[in-house]
Order: structure tokens, then C-alpha cells, then sequence
């Protein structure tokens, strides 16, 4: 348990992904069987108990210590698990050797059957045996809040290259998988034949579009190509397979790979034919897509109530097949996959799923046109939601990754405003030194005439001199310091321009400007304009009334 | 009895570690929030005074007088006694005795082991006056070597990259050093410029620390895989952009709670205090016997309530001017490792 403490100590500091990866390797290697395939389960969010509530924790500290004593280092520390990891009482054992401290595999264990009146005794065990680290990531984990910035991808990732394997393999067995996945390291490291994955709804690896640029229309040929609208929604596979008993168990991924049906329950009756469909997670309101701020209320929740489920009704718009019933369809072409798409749909008959359409073109300007204009093109009222188009070969094969050639994405034009930078606070890890994360603001009517006002923060999207400039240009005309953040000179004379893109916009009750960016970006200095010719609110509020033209309210 | 100047002994004619300019002074150590310049007289142990000279020049009282650990000197109607305080190389408590009374004011002080120091001396008392740093039962600080192996354990996994310590430049910086030679790291350890002169007077007072070199000058791709000693201030600054992909550590006690080492961008905290933790603090103020306990700077209400549920008189003395002195220690901005 200490090294397990130790690794999500040193994780919860490290900013860096393939820091963070090379920890995890590292961990993953040197520590034994069983204990780092529970750590890969916790990491993975595959481990289930019931959690204790920090009531429990609470009154286990307060029977051990003054409690006066503890409000001063609560009030301190500001966490509650910290607080009681850090001043647990050291407790002498008299009369034997204190006995080692508890491994993860013990702990876990021992909480899969634990009884409930059970649990403040052992937990008090434990902590007695444990470290300051040991204790907080041992309360961390009954509590069921191990905070520490992994996705359960890295954590895969990490366990790949143990092996030099391609964490997409890890992928395709995961769910046939079980703690503390002995078969998986055996496997790695060169001692067991590779797992079959016995699970009647496996996920595939997905296939990715390349963004095309200009220049690459001059080698491709319109008429090897179907193009179809993108989606601004998230890409799911929806998978049903029978099981040995005949039942259909039905399944949804996240493009990585993530198992996420059960975030979905309304969609999964609706996926009663065994197959594999590649299309986007949408929420239709009288049958038109909404955007993706609305489908935003839909995602990453663990309970799913029936009225989420209610006013935001979850769709399925498929472009692609990959298995039907028992067939695995990704060697055919394109084009032959779809015609299967089509009729598998149709037998389908459901009116949560449907086809993505096919955009007709002929020639490049036809579908420029059409992407300029998707609501005459065909998309009609769902054109809000359409975020450009996509190029796919018709005799390309679904291959995995993100194959050269194959699939392209021509993405609408993005938004861009001309704002006003007005803070700048210092970056993490590699960017420690630099002021890098940037607060930027548009001119509106303010009590004593034109004021800025914040609209959004952008972090990204300058290129390495770029950034060189900026900060040298924020640590020049700093106005006033509050710890990590300076105020930048912003006024109509004075200040830097920043041309930001963002791909959205939406109400936030949150902003003092009332309004959100989605996926913000500094796409341009412009030291050439001075502030006072920055763009004003209302130019926001405009384009946030035509997007949200077509919006239905939740019935 | 503390006024506005810092402790103040009215029989002897002296104050300890004033804040302001006094005739007579009492210092226990070197670090600035402690040692001031500008006092008429100056007592304090050699090292004290030496690195005060080294801090503000020849000039920086009228007058001093070396005094050595166990030496008993009389001053007005009082005796005073130097006694080691372990917190950094010449660091004292100071007993003062007034007939059958003994008040010990103990400074800033530490009772864990430190390689740089002498250790820290128990003095039995009547009176004892506490710093309070870290005076809360979450400040527990373990040994220093295991932090130090966590320091190494992170150079051998990560040899593409420079680690960066942020360590005070007077005590800790030095510490850090012998522990990782006691660990057996013997590589070239490089300094920042502002940690050369004190580092350079802590071995020419015969503390081993191997091979220092100076950071300046260094090539990027040379500091892959080496350990650099820099103030705290400047490890999240333009000057460490010289290192490959640093990790940056803060040694200090205040490492123990998560989120002030996130404040400060730290990515490995090393929990090395050269102040006593909750345990020592209570520890050292039961063993002086004290039946009284003054309780100066840090978390005195938490301290003050303890001592008092032991049936001990005690009152924090509410003075103002020290402070935690890695949070005073201010590296300017444009100071690339020259100064």
C-alpha cells in the first residue's frame, strides 16, 4: 500500500503526461503480483466497493484527538483526508513486532466483503500501520475520491509499454479482463500466450480523419470520395453481441475506448440487433439535433436520472459498420460497409438511431459551397449542428488509427474576435517560467463609459516564439501582481490585441459577460491594433442569438 | 518580557533576535528575520557573526563579542549560556538566569539529526519560550534521508531531466547537500549564484559537502540528470529555463501539506524542516521541565491550547517581524546566478 501511496502522491504533483507515464511504467514493473494489477483496477476506475462517508472518517479522528487540536489543522490543511492522514496518532503495539503494513491486494480485498459495522475498525487498523502517504491515499480510496488527473487510458498506456504493446490491444481485451488481470502481465511480459477477449460486445479500434489543407485538394479526385456532414457531438461505438447463453449484451464506447453505457441507459434497448455501429452521440429535441452545449448536460455522469433522460433525449446517428451479427465488415471498402449500414439501419427500425446522410457533390466547389451553407445543402434544421464535413475514400478499408489518405475532416471556419488581453497567470510544469494561460476581454458599456469585460481564457494556440513575445510583453507591463496572476496594461491606447478562435458559444450564468467560449484559442498577435478596436460584446451576443436560432427548449 | 523591539531583558540590559535597532543584542542565529544589522553591541556565537558580516559587510553593529556554546557570561544583574539549538550551523538558545530563575529563549531550533550542526541541546528551565513554526499536529516531518532517497530514486528515473531544489540558502541548502552525500550520491552537486558564499563559509567551518560547482555558465544538455540548489524564489522563474525539463522540489517542512506545495508549483516536495515538528515542539517542551511556556512565532493558538491541556501556564507573545524565513527569502527577478 505505501508504494501504491507513493505513486499517487508522486502523480497528483506531476503535470507532465509522459511523466506521468514513465511513473506508471515504472510502478507497473517493479511492483509485484497482485498488487499492481488492484493498482491498474483503481487507476482504471474498475475496482468497486462501497465507499465509506467522510462522517465515518471524521469520528475516527475525533475519538483519537483533541478536537480542538483538530479544527485549528483542519481549517489548515482544507482537506479532510489530508488532515486526518497527517495527524493520525502514532500508536506504540506493545508486546509483539508492529506487523507490516497492509499491501493493496489486503486492502482491497478485505473491502469487497467487509460488512459495513465492520469497516471503522479495520480502517483504523490500517491507518495505525501506515505512513502519512500510506493513510492519505488509503482515505482516498475508501472514500472513492483519488482525485489525480489519469485517465484510464494512460493508465492502460503505462501497462502496454511494459510489453512494448500498443495500448490499443489493451483496449480490445480490457473488457474481458478482471482484477488484478494476472493473465494481462503474464501476457506483457512475455509469459502467457496473449488473452482472448470472450466478450460478446468487444470494442474496435477506432478510425481517425486527418484535417486537410488546402493544398491537398489538388491531388484528390472528387469522385473517389463520399463526404458526409460532421457532427458536433461525441463519437461512440455501439456494440451488441450474444453471450453464451444467447442474451444480447449491448455495449457503448468512447472513441478511446472507454466503457461509457452506463451513462446511456435510454440508448442501449434501442441497439437490439448484434452489430457494431460507428456514428455520433447527439440530443434530438422534435427531431432536430440540439448543440453541443446542450448535449454537454448529458456527459461524464455516473447516475443518470429519468429526467436528464427526459429533457435531453439521446440519439444515435451512425455512419459506419463494423460488425453485423457475426460478420466483421472492416476489410470491405467504404462504400460497401455503408450499403450494410443502410439496410442494417432500416432493420433496425428505431427512432432513437438513424443514418448520417450522405452530402452529394461533384466537384470541389459544389462541397465548399455546402460547407459554407449546410442548411441549404440538406442539413436543414440540424445545420447548427454541423461542425463541417467529411471526405472518407470509398474503397477504404476501417483501419485503426488515423491512416494516411483515407478520411479527412474539413472543418467549418471557427469564430474569431479580436480581444483585449487583461491577465496573465504562469503555466505548469514545462511552462512553469512563463506567463502562458491568458485572460482575455471585449469592450462593453460600463458605468463611466467603454470598460473591458472578460469573455474567456485561452492557453493554447501560439507557437513557442509567439509565447517568447507575450510573456516578455506581460512581464514589461505588469500593472499590479496578485500572487500567480498579473494584471496586464489594457487600456484603448495600450495593451495587446489577441485574435482569439473558439468554435462556440453559449449562455453562463457564471461570467460576468454572460457568456462562454467553447475551445478558445489564440489564433493571431495582433500587435498591429490598438485596444480601442478590439470588438465589443454585442458583436458575442449576436452571434450567440443566430446559433442558438434553432434551439428547442426541453419539453 | 517581549516589547515592541522583540524579547527584551531589562536586569541584563539586552534583547534577543530584536526586529529593531537596540544598544545591546542577543542573536541565535544567522537567518535575517533573526539577525539584523544595525545594533550597537552584538553577541552571538562565531558562525552568527560571521555570516551577518557576510549578509550586510564589516559594518554591521558597533561592536560584537564571539561567545562560545557552555560559556557563561554575566551581564547586569543576569547570567547568560549559549547552548546549541540545532536549527543551523551556530544556531543557539539562549539561558538567561536571575537568581534561582532560568528562562531559556531556544529560538528557532530543531531536535533531528542534522549532519551541518551541532544537535540540539536540552536546557532544563522554568520558563520556556518556543517558536510555534510549525505548531500543528498535521507537521510531522519523518526523516530527512527518506526524503532524500525520494530525491534520488527521481534523478535515476528521470536521467533526460535537471532537478531543481528550492532550499533556503542558509542551513537547508547545505543540509540537503551532506544527506545526499551520507546517501552516496557523489556526483557534482551545482549551486545557484546566490547560494555560493554561504555554501563556501559552511566548508571552510569544516562541513564536508563534495564536489560544488557553479550552475552559471553550464551548458543546457550538460545539467541532464544532475541536482541544482537554487533559492525558492527562483525555481519557478526565467532562470531555470537554462535546465532541460526540470523537476522542481522544494525542500521544507511546509511540504507536508499538499496544497502549499501546489501553490507553488512544486512536482516533488521534500518534506525537510530545520524547525521541530508538532512532535518535537511538544516533546522538547515537556522534557525542559518548564512549568511556564512562551510561545513566539508560527501557530501559537494551536500550541498555546495544547500546553494549557497539560496544565501548563502558557501565552503566545504575539510578536511581530519573524517569520517563516523561506517566505521572506526574495531572489530578484533579474538575478540570472550572478549575485
Amino acid at each position: 500500500m505505501n508504494r501504491f501511496a507513493e505513486l499517487l502522491d508522486r502523480l497528483a504533483y506531476e503535470p507532465g503526461r509522459n511523466n506521468k507515464l514513465k511513473l506508471l511504467t515504472a510502478y507497473l514493473r517493479d511492483t509485484e503480483d497482485p498488487d499492481r494489477g488492484y493498482a491498474l483496477a483503481a487507476l482504471t476506475g474498475a475496482l468497486s466497493f462501497k465507499h465509506a462517508k467522510p462522517g465515518l472518517i471524521r469520528d475516527l479522528i475525533i475519538e483519537r484527538t483533541d478536537p480542538v487540536l483538530f479544527g485549528f489543522s483542519y481549517d489548515y490543511v482544507g482537506d479532510l483526508s489530508e488532515t486526518v492522514a497527517l495527524m493520525w496518532p502514532k500508536v506504540a503495539l506493545a508486546g509483539h513486532n508492529n506487523p507490516p503494513p497492509p499491501t493493496l491486494t489486503e486492502v482491497v480485498t478485505t473491502l469487497r466483503t467487509l460488512g459495513k459495522t465492520e469497516l471503522p475498525a479495520q480502517l483504523a487498523r490500517w491507518l495505525d500501520e501506515l505512513d502519512e502517504t500510506g493513510r492519505w491515499a488509503l482515505l482516498k480510496l475508501v472514500t472513492g475520491a483519488m482525485r489525480i488527473g489519469i485517465s484510464a487510458r494512460l493508465a492502460k498506456t503505462a501497462a502496454a509499454a511494459l510489453g512494448d504493446k500498443d495500448p490499443h490491444e489493451i483496449e480490445l481485451m480490457w473488457p474481458g479482463l478482471a482484477p488484478p488481470y494476472l493473465d494481462l502481465f503474464a501476457w506483457l511480459e512475455a509469459r502467457a500466450e496473449k488473452p482472448v477477449n470472450r466478450d460478446p460486445a468487444p470494442f474496435r479500434p477506432v478510425m481517425l480523419a486527418h484535417a486537410i489543407e488546402d493544398a491537398d485538394f489538388g491531388n484528390l479526385d472528387p469522385a473517389d470520395f463520399i463526404a458526409e456532414w460532421k457532427w458536433d457531438g461525441i463519437r461512440v461505438q455501439a456494440v451488441s453481441g450474444r453471450d453464451e447463453h444467447g442474451r444480447l449484451q449491448v455495449r457503448l464506447y468512447s472513441r478511446s475506448g472507454e466503457d461509457i453505457t452506463r451513462s446511456f441507459p435510454d440508448l442501449l434497448p434501442s441497439l437490439h440487433l448484434p452489430g457494431a455501429i460507428d456514428g455520433e452521440l447527439l440530443v434530438l429535441r422534435d427531431g432536430r439535433v440540439q448543440t453541443f452545449n446542450v448535449l454537454q448536460q448529458r456527459l461524464n455522469r455516473k447516475v443518470v436520472s429519468p429526467k436528464l433522460m427526459k429533457d435531453y433525449p439521446i440519439h444515435l446517428r451512425a455512419y459506419d459498420l463494423l460488425g453485423d451479427d457475426e460478420n466483421d465488415l472492416r476489410e470491405l471498402p467504404f462504400e460497401e460497409r455503408r450499403a450494410h449500414l443502410e439496410s442494417f439501419i432500416k432493420k433496425l427500425a428505431d427512432p432513437r438511431i438513424d443514418l448520417s446522410p450522405t452530402v452529394p457533390f461533384t466537384d470541389w466547389a459544389a462541397l465548399t459551397a455546402a460547407r459554407a451553407d449546410p442548411a441549404g445543402a440538406g442539413a436543414g434544421l440540424d445545420a447548427e449542428a454541423v461542425e463541417g464535413v467529411m471526405l472518407k475514400r470509398r474503397d477504404a478499408p476501417y483501419l485503426p488509427g488515423r491512416p494516411k489518405g483515407q478520411w479527412w475532416k474539413w472543418k467549418r471556419d471557427p469564430h474569431i474576435i479580436d480581444a483585449v488581453l487583461m491577465y496573465a497567470q504562469r503555466g505548469h510544469g514545462k511552462r512553469s517560467s512563463y506567463y502562458s494561460d491568458y485572460t482575455f476581454g471585449v469592450w462593453t458599456n460600463g458605468e463611466s463609459g467603454d470598460e473591458l469585460v472578460p469573455v474567456g481564457k485561452a492557453y493554447f494556440g501560439f507557437t513557442d516564439e509567439e509565447l517568447l513575445q507575450i510573456d516578455r510583453f506581460v512581464r514589461r507591463n505588469t500593472t499590479e501582481k496578485f500572487g500567480p496572476v498579473r494584471h496586464v496594461v489594457h487600456e484603448p491606447d495600450q495593451g495587446l490585441v489577441l485574435e482569439v478562435a473558439f468554435e462556440g458559444l453559449a449562455r453562463s450564468p457564471r461570467h460576468k459577460s454572460g457568456v462562454a467560449m467553447r475551445f478558445p484559442r489564440i489564433n493571431r498577435l495582433r500587435w498591429d491594433k490598438p485596444p480601442r478596436e478590439a470588438d465589443r460584446l454585442e458583436t458575442l451576443e449576436r452571434m450567440l442569438k443566430s446559433e442558438t436560432a434553432n434551439q428547442v427548449p426541453p419539453a | 518580557m517581549p516589547v515592541a523591539a522583540g524579547l527584551c531583558c531589562k536586569p541584563g540590559g539586552f534583547h534577543i533576535d530584536p526586529v529593531r535597532s537596540v544598544e545591546r543584542a542577543i542573536i541565535t542565529h544567522g537567518h535575517s528575520d533573526h539577525a539584523r544589522a544595525g545594533h550597537g553591541a552584538v553577541l552571538a556565537t562565531q558562525e552568527t557573526l560571521d555570516m551577518m558580516r557576510l549578509r550586510y559587510g564589516d559594518n554591521f553593529a558597533g561592536s560584537t563579542q564571539a561567545v562560545r556554546y557552555g560559556e557563561e557570561i554575566r551581564l547586569g544583574d543576569v547570567t547568560v549560556k549559549f547552548h546549541p539549538a540545532g536549527h543551523v550551523l551556530g544556531s543557539a538558545q539562549i539561558a538567561v538566569s536571575c537568581r534561582d530563575l532560568c528562562i531559556v529563549a531556544s529560538g528557532d531550533y530543531k531536535d533531528a539529526r542534522d549532519p551541518t550542526c551541532a544537535p540540539f541541546e536540552l536546557v532544563p528551565c522554568d520558563v520556556f519560550i518556543t517558536e510555534a513554526t510549525f505548531g500543528l499536529p498535521v507537521f510531522r516531518h519523518g526523516d530527512a534521508a527518506d526524503e532524500v532517497k525520494k530525491l534520488l530514486a527521481s534523478v535515476a528515473l528521470f536521467p533526460e531531466r535537471a532537478h531543481l531544489v528550492g532550499a533556503y540558502s542558509l542551513g537547508k541548502a547545505q543540509r540537503v547537500i551532506a544527506l545526499l552525500r551520507e546517501a552516496g550520491y557523489d556526483a557534482p552537486i551545482y549551486l545557484h549564484g546566490a547560494m555560493e558564499k554561504i555554501t563556501r563559509y559552511y566548508e571552510s567551518r569544516g562541513v564536508a559537502l563534495g564536489e560544488l560547482r557553479p550552475v552559471r555558465g553550464m551548458k543546457k544538455a550538460e545539467l541532464a540528470g544532475t541536482i541544482t540548489l537554487a533559492p525558492p524564489t527562483a525555481t519557478s522563474d526565467i532562470w531555470t529555463r537554462r535546465f532541460p525539463d526540470p523537476v522542481t522540489a522544494f525542500a521544507s517542512g511546509w511540504m507536508r501539506v499538499r496544497a502549499r506545495a501546489r501553490q507553488r508549483g512544486v512536482e516533488l516536495p521534500l518534506v525537510i524542516s530545520d524547525h521541530a515538528d508538532w512532535d518535537g515542539l511538544t516533546a522538547t517542551i515537556g522534557a525542559t521541565g518548564a512549568g511556564e511556556v512562551w510561545v513566539t512565532h508560527g501557530q501559537e493558538d494551536a500550541l498555546v491550547h495544547w500546553c494549557k491541556s497539560k496544565g501548563l501556564a502558557a501565552r503566545p507573545l504575539d510578536l511581530v517581524g519573524y517569520g517563516d524565513e523561506e517566505e521572506t527569502e526574495v531572489v530578484l527577478e533579474g538575478e540570472e546566478g550572478g549575485a
